[in-house]
């Protein structure tokens, strides 16, 4: 069995004195689609954050290629090439759609810029046209384009993307997560972080369901797809 | 007509003074949202030590060249203000970051205090002067009368017209500007995308105690006379125009320096020389009361 890309040990993270993470354990294999599923407040986004060192891992460790980055700086972690797309998308919204993509290009010095620039509007060819709009002018939709698309120009051995799906309407979920299988085919190693149960467990080869900050379930998709259990607490209503 | 243009030069001199001083306190604050209220005593600092080179450059080495002494002055003083800028942060501010809001500020104050006690202690508390340097004037004509330039006002107003421009490409057009908006827009974001914060921070830092340093420079050049408590005054004033052109923005913080200078001015040109200081606070008062964030700021409120 190959070693895992990014490993999490038994990692446990506080906001103050509230214990947000109890112990999580998690792991993610080159060219996988992991997703970590889970209700509104479960610490997911909190995981997310503290791989970045913010808020620290107050135990347990995070491997990254192996080598331990539980004690590294947010942008230290960030220039192993680890790219996020966090919560709430945070487009710089006073810089246009250009300047953010080259934000997302600072880690490496912007050296294939060009290219890059090229790959990701290939991708998300609404972002040409958009070029020199500024970030706070794109709907949802597109934020949600643009972020992607920063966290890609950074060239990414793993892409972290925290809730693509929230707020956007059916069609563009649908098309950003084909997106996401597209880039996965191209080798691209994915964890995905959601509330959109039935989309993400369609997509991901293995899931992880968090409650209150614990890891309760993990899986292949397909098997926590046919859960009853999952069913009925992730995916009642049918697809939404 | 020509005592008004005169007028007008007097003012856009001083303006432009204060708009160097100016965009120190608005850059800081658009990154990290603290007034550094130490900043109009790197000013003075910068202006000791422009001082102290420029003799030791003319009396001690006997540099003949006028324009090669401030060239070198002009250098030696940006790299020397500088590092104070740039301990000032990593000392008295950085640890404090993360603390409560007031908590740099009262640090800030207190840098303050220290800096102009510092200068009175080691350079003596009596005004310092300087036989006056570039006081060649050039006589225009302009209808029945004439108004003059002199060399030093037209240094003055060069240089600054210059350093706006190489600013205003470093922050729209490089790596370093990028970063430093994006800073200033959402710190979380850009350490995500590998933008090392504290450095950033540091550099801006650095940038406003170069331009404060080059402030300096003309300050003395101007008016041949420094003295330990200059930071005051015109480090408040200075303030005041960053507020005044709306805190956080750069051509805000230029056009409020060149407010305030050419207020100053025609106050004492046309009214009384007493009252100036008054005036120019008023201006802010009254702009504030419309325009709560300044004539160029951007209100609080953003589009989510």
């Amino acid at each position: 069995m190959s070693t895992p890309l990014l490993s999490i040990e038994g990692v446990s993270a506080f906001y103050g004195n509230i214990q947000a993470l109890k112990g999580v354990s998690l792991e993610v294999n080159r060219g996988e689609i992991v997703t970590l599923i889970g209700a509104n407040g479960a610490g997911k986004s909190t995981l997310m954050m503290t791989v970045f060192g913010n808020p620290r891992a107050r135990e347990g460790r995070i491997l990254f290629e192996d080598k331990p980055i539980t004690d590294l700086s947010t942008h230290a972690i960030a220039r192993l090439r680890i790219a996020q797309s966090p919560e709430g998308r945070r487009i710089f919204q006073r810089m246009t759609v250009l300047e953010n993509l080259q934000m997302g290009a600072a880690v490496d010095g912007s050296v294939n810029f060009d290219e890059d620039l090229d790959r990701v509007t290939r991708l998300f060819p609404r972002l040409k046209e958009r070029l020199s709009q500024r970030g706070g002018t794109l709907s949802g939709g597109e934020q949600q384009m643009l972020a992607i698309a920063r966290a890609l120009m950074s060239r990414p051995k793993l892409l972290m993307l925290d809730e693509p799906s929230l707020g956007l309407a059916p069609l563009i979920v649908k098309q950003i997560f084909a997106t996401l299988a597209e880039l996965n085919a191209q080798g691209m190693t994915i964890f995905l972080v959601e509330q959109n149960a039935f989309h993400a467990l369609k997509l991901a080869h293995r899931a992880y369901v968090m409650v209150n900050g614990v890891i309760t379930m993990s899986g292949p998709s397909r098997d926590l797809l046919a859960r009853p259990e999952i069913r009925q607490a992730y995916l009642e209503g049918g697809r939404h | 007509m020509d005592y008004f243009l005169q007028q007008l030069i007097n003012g856009l001199t001083l303006g432009s003074i204060y708009g160097l001083i100016a965009i120190g306190y608005t850059m800081v604050y658009g990154i990290i949202g603290m007034v550094n209220f130490a900043h109009g005593d790197v000013f003075m600092l910068a202006a000791f030590i422009a001082l102290i080179l420029f003799l030791a450059l003319t009396q001690l080495l006997g540099v003949g060249s006028l324009g090669l002494a401030l060239l070198i002055v002009l250098v030696l003083g940006m790299a020397l203000t500088s590092l104070w800028g740039w301990v000032i942060e990593r000392l008295a501010y950085r640890p404090l970051r993360g603390s409560f809001r007031l908590a740099p500020l009262i640090s800030a104050i207190g840098m303050s205090i220290f800096l102009s006690n510092f200068v009175q202690l080691v350079q003596g508390p009596r005004n310092k002067s300087l036989e006056p340097i570039l006081s060649n004037v050039l006589v225009i004509p302009v209808g029945s009368g004439s108004i003059t330039l002199a060399e030093k006002q037209l240094l003055i107003m060069v240089v600054t017209a210059v350093l706006l421009a190489v600013l205003w490409y470093v922050v729209r057009h490089t790596p370093l500007g990028r970063a430093q908006r994006a800073c200033e827009q959402d710190r979380k974001m850009a350490s995500l995308l590998g933008v090392d914060v504290d450095r950033t921070v540091s550099l801006t830092f650095i940038m406003g105690a170069a331009l404060a340093s080059v402030a300096g420079l003309l300050w003395m050049t101007y008016y041949g006379v420094v003295s330990f408590s200059d930071g005051f005054v015109p480090g408040v004033k200075a303030f005041t125009a960053a507020v005044l052109g709306g805190i956080g923005s750069l051509p805000g913080a230029v056009l409020g320096g060149l407010l305030i200078g050419l207020i100053e001015t025609f106050w004492s040109a046309y009214f009384t020389i007493d009252y100036k200081d008054v005036a120019a606070f008023s201006i802010l008062a009254i702009v504030l009361i419309f325009l709560p964030s300044g004539l160029l700021g951007r209100p609080d409120v953003e589009k989510v």
